[in-house]
């Protein structure tokens, strides 16, 4: 799935990225806010959805090698957050859907996740 | 490769910053020409580690040895201490405060996911004196 669409999906307003953002590919997301769990279980899923708005969410989306981060229920990031993302050449959106539904409609529209064989 | 040795200070503090070494050590490595797979090794403990020292250790320090085959990395507090190392090694365990809850953490993954991205976790703590917490991961 495109950004592009993907931003459509979620009604999300673009904060920052790198230009031509919009085109970047992603093959499968993972929600949570709980950032032990992202390091535990995270397995290259391009996306990170969270409610949760600290520097350690983009520190630990560096650790992963997640590029793109879509902070959910309207959770606005702080400027030290938007900076960390830049310096890194993050892509941050943000919608005001909670994360429930905006995993729910990307998985619906195609975007899979980790483990669905269990 | 040359041997790099590596020190980094961590601010027990200033939850802000906590992630700076674990993120030079990623860029450093990248540039020494490590593969992928080590990198992310090494940046998910690391991580792990250098949170620990920040929430549990209340701020410590981080030395790092890479060489030819392994890279080891070792860090130091002197926090509290843990009572029962094989306790805290088991998944779900966590003494975290609310403070570190709130910031995503206090899970009790960490120190289980450091065994399983490193080749051999040795930890030594004396209560009330601190911790040591030494990684070691192959290079090859
Ligand atoms: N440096 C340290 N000093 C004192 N206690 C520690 C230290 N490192 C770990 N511990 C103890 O070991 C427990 C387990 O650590 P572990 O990293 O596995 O989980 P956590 O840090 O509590 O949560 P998570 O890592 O999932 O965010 C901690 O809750 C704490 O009680
Ligand atoms: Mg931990």
């Amino acid at each position: 799935m495109k950004l592009q669409e993907l931003q459509t999906i979620l009604h999300a307003t673009f904060v920052t990225g790198p230009d031509g953002w919009e085109e970047t590919e992603v093959k499968a997301a993972c929600g949570s806010d709980l950032m032990s769990d992202v390091l535990a279980f995270v397995k290259d899923q391009g996306i990170l959805l969270t409610g949760l708005v600290n520097p350690q969410v983009i520190r630990t989306a560096e650790m992963m090698d997640i590029k793109v981060i879509v902070f959910v229920r309207g959770k606005v990031p702080g400027e030290e957050v938007i900076e960390l993302a830049k310096d890194l050449d993050m892509v941050i959106l943000r919608t005001e859907n909670p994360l429930y539904v905006a995993c729910g409609k990307l998985y619906k529209e195609g975007l899979p996740g980790s483990r669905e064989d269990i | 490769m040359p041997n790099v040795k590596l020190h980094y200070d961590i601010d027990g503090n200033d939850f802000t910053v906590a992630g700076q070494a674990s993120s030079n050590l990623k860029k450093v490595l990248k540039q020494l020409g490590v593969s992928t797979e080590v990198i992310r090794k090494a940046a998910i403990s690391m991580y792990e580690g250098e949170i620990n020292t920040v929430i549990h250790g209340k701020g410590g320090a981080a030395d790092v040895e890479i060489s030819t085959d392994k890279l080891i990395i070792t860090f130091t507090d002197h926090g509290p201490g843990i009572k029962d190392i094989s306790q805290a090694m088991q998944e779900g365990f966590s003494t975290a405060t609310d403070e570190a809850r709130e910031l995503g953490f206090g899970a009790g993954m960490g120190l289980p996911n450091m065994k399983k991205y490193s080749d051999a976790l040795n930890i030594s703590s004396v209560l009330g004196e601190g911790t040591t917490v030494e990684i070691i991961i192959h290079l090859t």
